[in-house]
């Protein structure tokens, strides 16, 4: 079989993200970071906005659960292994560089998956009811992959200074979860916000969370499920694409 | 003899600098291959180049039969690679690292669990499989990386100054186990600072400086090549007149030191022959014959301050 075909490489980007999941997501501080950080910001919110009814805070913690987990780790993935050298033995194994990032990206998928199916089990013992629950879990898997796509976007930047990348991605990701209807209701948001807020992947998986809690939606479902396929495409074959042209200045 | 590696015009620049300047040559099969040159010539960059880590910004490299830029994953499953650094991973265990090779080569699990085991046995780590690489000291992280490099039975092995800062103990199980993975067939392309390792292992040897090859056959002939003028110390049973040794053939001055005599001379085999000949005509037996050739570390320091120059 040719080592370079597709379900070869598939098989090996599992052994990195197998790797990534020992190495990186099964750690005390990575799991109590991945709960507690948007259980806090919603707690925030809560006390802050209580007219707000807790289907629609619920919805917004879901979001964020999901959008702060799959993006966490992976970002700081290829300036660790570029740091510590290991990027150089991947490299020189016979994997592509799209199976290394595709790898990486399995790992931030699972972990938001997982993560996030904790979260929507709070949401219930709450006592916010499930209306749509397929739909739900269609969105979460679509938006895990969609959101990893964008954690390793923000790992493009050839420099093995981990924290550079990860105040890089901190400067992008609090902005996107205000445009992104989770703190404030689309339906209230003046036209400029909403203009941002079509440009953010979040704002379609949060639509969709809310019907599948709620039964109210902004846009309709067959929107927000085509958009966040669009994104996960989009960003998929672009970090992907930026990767392979970074990867040699890593070394 | 097939060749292994095919390296053609390899260049790469940084900034403005070029660090590895129109690179060519062959490895063959079944040859341990010495790549040498001072700190910063351009070794590792070259060898990154080969194993298709960088890019090289010129020239191609043709590896196993497969180009490194084109078919990369074909060229690459069929060799292995021990860097300078150590680059196991830490947080995992010996056993997890090697697992995770096996994975990345399409090693069916058995066949992985036994080759891991044999090979950490072979390094002797095998008792200390399930210890996170992180409490391993260096001689262990680099016998590791070796095993890594095997788990595949590659049939081409590069290794970047694989003995570097090691213990004796260290440098000799590696060295030795280079020596036996050779004889069974693997052809392995060595970068070092070592000459003594050189010698002893390459069957040829590379000279790289400022990124240019300026030297490349094997250590021996090397080691003779750079000097016109060759010498030979010779001791006899008896006591030899000064003038009988001058006149021989090829002779340009023959000087005494205690019991034995050194001759310079511009045809080493001539010289040789003549002596035997003297030897046996004058009822003189020869008690020692030496030649005198230049170190590998005389013939590297020479070949690159002259290119220095």
């Amino acid at each position: 079989m040719n080592p370079a075909g597709f379900s070869i490489q598939m098989r090996r980007a599992w052994a990195i993200a197998k790797k990534d999941i020992r190495i990186y997501y099964l750690k005390g501080p990575v799991l109590i970071f991945g709960v507690f950080m948007p259980l806090f910001l919603f707690l925030a919110f809560l006390m802050g906005s209580r007219q707000l009814p807790l289907s629609f805070l619920v919805s917004g913690l879901v979001g964020m659960t999901l959008f702060f987990t799959a993006t966490a780790v992976s970002p700081a993935i290829f300036p660790w292994e570029g740091q510590a050298k290991t990027l150089e033995r991947l490299a020189s194994c016979p994997v592509t560089v799209e199976a290394i990032v595709f790898g990486d990206m399995i790992a931030s998928t699972l972990f938001g998956i997982g993560i996030t199916i904790i979260t929507v089990i709070i949401g219930l013992v709450l006592g916010i009811s499930l209306m749509h629950g397929i739909m739900l879990l269609t969105a979460i898997l679509l938006a895990a992959v969609c959101f990893s796509a964008v954690g390793m976007l923000l790992a493009v930047p050839p420099t093995n200074v981990p924290s550079n990348i990860m105040m890089l991605s901190s400067l992008i990701k609090f902005p996107l979860v205000f445009i992104s209807g989770i703190f404030i209701p689309l339906e209230q948001m003046p036209p400029w916000g909403l203009a941002l807020a079509v440009c953010s992947p979040l704002t379609y998986f949060t639509d969709i969370v809310r019907y599948a809690f709620t039964g109210m939606h902004y846009f309709p479902v067959i929107i927000d499920i085509t958009a966040l396929a669009v994104f996960t495409v989009i960003f998929t074959v672009g970090t992907m694409y930026l990767h392979k042209r970074t990867m040699p200045q890593r070394m | 003899m097939s060749t292994v590696i095919h390296a053609s015009n390899l260049t790469k620049i940084f900034g403005k600098s070029i660090a590895v300047d129109h690179v060519s040559f062959e490895v063959q099969k079944g040859e341990i291959f010495g790549f040498l040159g001072p700190n910063g010539a351009g070794k590792t960059t070259t060898t990154r180049m080969l194993t298709g880590v960088i890019p090289p910004d010129a020239g191609t490299a043709n590896i196993l039969g497969h180009d490194i830029r084109s078919e990369p994953v074909l060229a690459k499953q069929g060799f292995g690679v021990v860097p300078e650094t150590s680059n196991a991973y830490t947080d995992l265990t010996a056993w997890q690292n090697l697992m995770l090779m096996g994975e990345l080569y399409g090693l069916p699990r058995a066949r992985a669990e036994k080759s891991s085991s044999d090979l950490l046995g072979m390094v002797g780590i095998l008792e200390r499989k399930d210890q996170k690489v992180q409490a391993y000291s260096k001689g262990m992280k680099q016998r590791l990386i070796l095993a890594m490099a095997l788990i595949h039975e590659p049939e081409l092995l590069f290794l970047d100054e694989p003995t570097s800062g090691l213990d004796v103990q260290s440098t000799q199980m590696i060295l030795a186990l280079l020596h036996d993975l050779n004889k069974q067939g693997t052809t392995i392309f060595l970068t070092t600072h070592n000459m003594e390792e050189a010698n002893r292992l390459c069957h040829r040897v590379g000279i790289i400086r400022a990124g240019k090859i300026v030297a490349i056959d094997a250590p021996e002939k090397l080691k003779t090549a750079i000097d016109q003028v060759h010498k030979i110390e010779v001791s006899f049973d008896r006591d030899v007149p000064d003038n009988s040794l001058a006149g021989l053939e090829g002779v340009i001055t023959v000087n005494r030191t205690g019991d034995k005599w050194q001759i310079t001379t511009r045809n080493k085999d001539a010289t040789i022959h003549s002596v035997s000949a003297f030897s046996q005509q004058n009822g003189v037996a020869i008690v020692t014959l030496n030649t005198l050739a230049p170190s590998l570390d005389e013939a590297f320091l020479r070949l690159t301050q002259e290119t220095q120059q």
